[in-house]
């Protein structure tokens, strides 16, 4: 377990140490902020609903690029291979670069808690859903970051990387708004798949077994099938 | 120490590593020798775990490969080949990462990374990124890597790439002066290096052994005959022959390549014998002229050439 916690540090701060932390943090905090705050005094309600409705959508994009350095850099470098034959299981190493990511998504979420700050001083704030909205953010980055890594172990190509990993979390975010297209008998299915059909139910302040479920078990098949291509890599 | 056997690697239909059986002793530095991509880094990079053979059994002391990997990680401290590091990492922390990720007790781990950085002259550029260093500072900072938790095995994949000759002996000297406790596997295509460093040679071309002995030995066969070119003008080849032929000791006589009047010869001679003063003596009571006049030791690079020639 040591070994988790020093991949985890050395991936953490190595987000810090390099600019892309700062960049990523930044576009995160000014999409969502604009986006926002635009519709915030015209609904005149002083509750972040639509800030939360915002984060699947978000995270799609952001949680990618935050991912996406994770394998493909050492791949491309070539330090995979002094990665590896350090003592260390597969299991560890995808489990740090896993948790180094979860942690920058909370770092990354820490100054939006400005939000619930300032709109209590405009209304009564109703903390439940906020609350809720927080822990499912987290158990959404956790799922989005899984995928992410599985599409960063999948190629030495950042951007490729980047790519692949937004494609299906911007599909599990979408697939509930496209029900209309897609054949009646899968519709239940195919909602169920939904990463936002279950964020929304949490960030109502309800906190449902099955959307936990839902979320630990995109977690574990995203990094259950990192730890399969990496043990088909060698 | 390490027993290998049956080892082979395909890549798709590739076949990289054929078949290969060698053992390793303790306290052996042993060679691994081969043209580019006879399989070398291959072989290397099974021993260490990185990649799964396709078949055959690697032992390293009492644990197999298959079902004993962290602990034969343990054992082992491996140079990748032109030691790719994270290229953002001061020198410093990441010596003290491999540290951690080694498992060196607390208070071992300053006293270790200030050895290493004496050992392997780092100091003036632990406070820089590694990305930052020369060719040859990487190499330093990945052999500090590699003798961090002061293994028993080390596994150097070409040790002194990109370093310029000063470094090189110097490293040689580090390999030496660790050889005499561990095991060391080296994998290099200079044969000097392989000749100055270690004890034991196999020479690997397209997958296979194709030579496995003690430098000594290989060197010994190498040096058994040897060879003099002569350069004449002004003479023709029948009368060299004769007169030449006609000195004791020599067993061969060829005619190279004419060039316009110069006539190219080469003499074998028998083994451990010195034949340059009497040839010399005959040449100079003729008219002949003596362009040029040049002995030849068979060297392991023509051993090496022979056994590893394309064909």
């Amino acid at each position: 377990m040591k070994q988790v916690k020093y991949i985890y540090g050395k991936e953490f701060r190595a987000y810090f140490v390099s600019p892309i932390a700062y960049i990523v943090i930044s576009i995160f905090l000014l999409v969502i902020g604009w986006f926002f705050f635009m519709t915030f005094f015209l609904n005149n309600q002083a509750d972040l609903r639509n800030f939360f409705a915002l984060l699947p959508i978000t995270f799609s994009f952001v949680v990618p690029a935050i991912t996406m350095r994770l394998f493909s850099e050492e791949l491309n470098v070539g330090s995979y291979e002094i990665l590896l034959t350090m003592p260390v299981t597969f299991w560890q190493v995808v489990l740090g670069k896993f948790l180094a990511s979860l942690g920058f998504i909370a770092a990354m979420l820490i100054p939006t808690l400005a939000y619930p700050a300032t709109v209590t001083f405009l209304g009564r704030l109703d903390w439940g859903p906020v609350v809720g909205g927080y822990i499912g953010a987290i158990l959404l980055g956790a799922a989005f970051s899984a995928i992410g890594l599985f599409a960063s172990s999948l190629t030495r190509n950042q951007i490729v990387a980047f790519i692949t990993g937004m494609a299906i979390c911007f599909s599990l975010t979408l697939v509930d708004k496209m029900l209309f297209f897609l054949p009646q008998l899968l519709l239940g299915f195919l909602q169920y798949l939904g990463a936002d059909f279950h964020f929304r139910n949490i960030s109502r302040g309800i906190i449902d077994s099955r959307d936990i479920v839902y979320f630990l078990s995109v977690t574990f098949v995203g990094l259950y099938g990192t730890h399969l291509v990496l043990q088909e890599k060698r | 120490m390490i027993h290998v056997e049956g080892l082979t690697k395909y890549y798709r239909d590739l076949c990289a590593v054929d078949h290969i059986n060698f053992e390793v002793q303790k306290g052996e530095i042993l060679g691994l020798l081969g043209p580019n991509g006879a399989g070398k880094t291959t072989t290397l990079r099974m021993l260490t775990g990185f990649l799964r053979p396709t078949s055959g059994i690697i032992h390293i002391k009492d644990y197999t490969i298959d079902e004993n990997a962290v602990e034969i990680k343990k054992l082992l401290g491996y140079l990748p080949e032109a030691s790719p590091l994270y290229h953002d990492m001061l020198a410093f922390d990441y010596l003290e990462y491999v540290a951690n990720m080694r498992e060196l007790e607390p208070g071992r781990k300053l006293p270790r990374i200030r050895k290493l950085a004496d050992l392997c002259g780092l100091n003036d550029v632990m406070h820089k990124p590694i990305g930052e260093l020369s060719k040859g500072f990487k190499q330093r900072v990945g052999l500090a890597h590699a003798m961090m938790s002061d293994p028993e095995i080390l596994v150097l994949d070409e040790p002194t790439l990109g370093l310029d000759p000063n470094q090189i002996v110097e490293i040689r000297d580090i390999i030496k002066q660790i050889g005499k406790e561990k095991t060391i596997i080296l994998s290099t295509h200079i044969l000097s290096e392989a000749e100055a460093t270690c004890d034991r040679i196999v020479i690997i071309h397209r997958g296979k052994i194709v030579a496995d002995s003690s430098t000594e030995t290989l060197k010994q066969s190498a040096s058994g005959e040897c060879l003099i070119n002569i350069s004449l003008k002004n003479a023709d080849f029948e009368s060299v022959e004769k007169k030449l032929g006609s000195i004791q000791g020599i067993l061969g006589l060829v005619r190279l390549d004419d060039e316009e009047e110069i006539l190219r010869v080469r003499l074998t001679c028998r083994p451990s014998t010195d034949l340059r003063g009497e040839i010399y003596g005959k040449i100079k009571r003729t008219s002949w002229i003596l362009l040029e006049f040049r002995q030849e030791t068979k060297t392991l690079e023509n051993i090496f050439q022979e056994l590893t020639r394309e064909n």
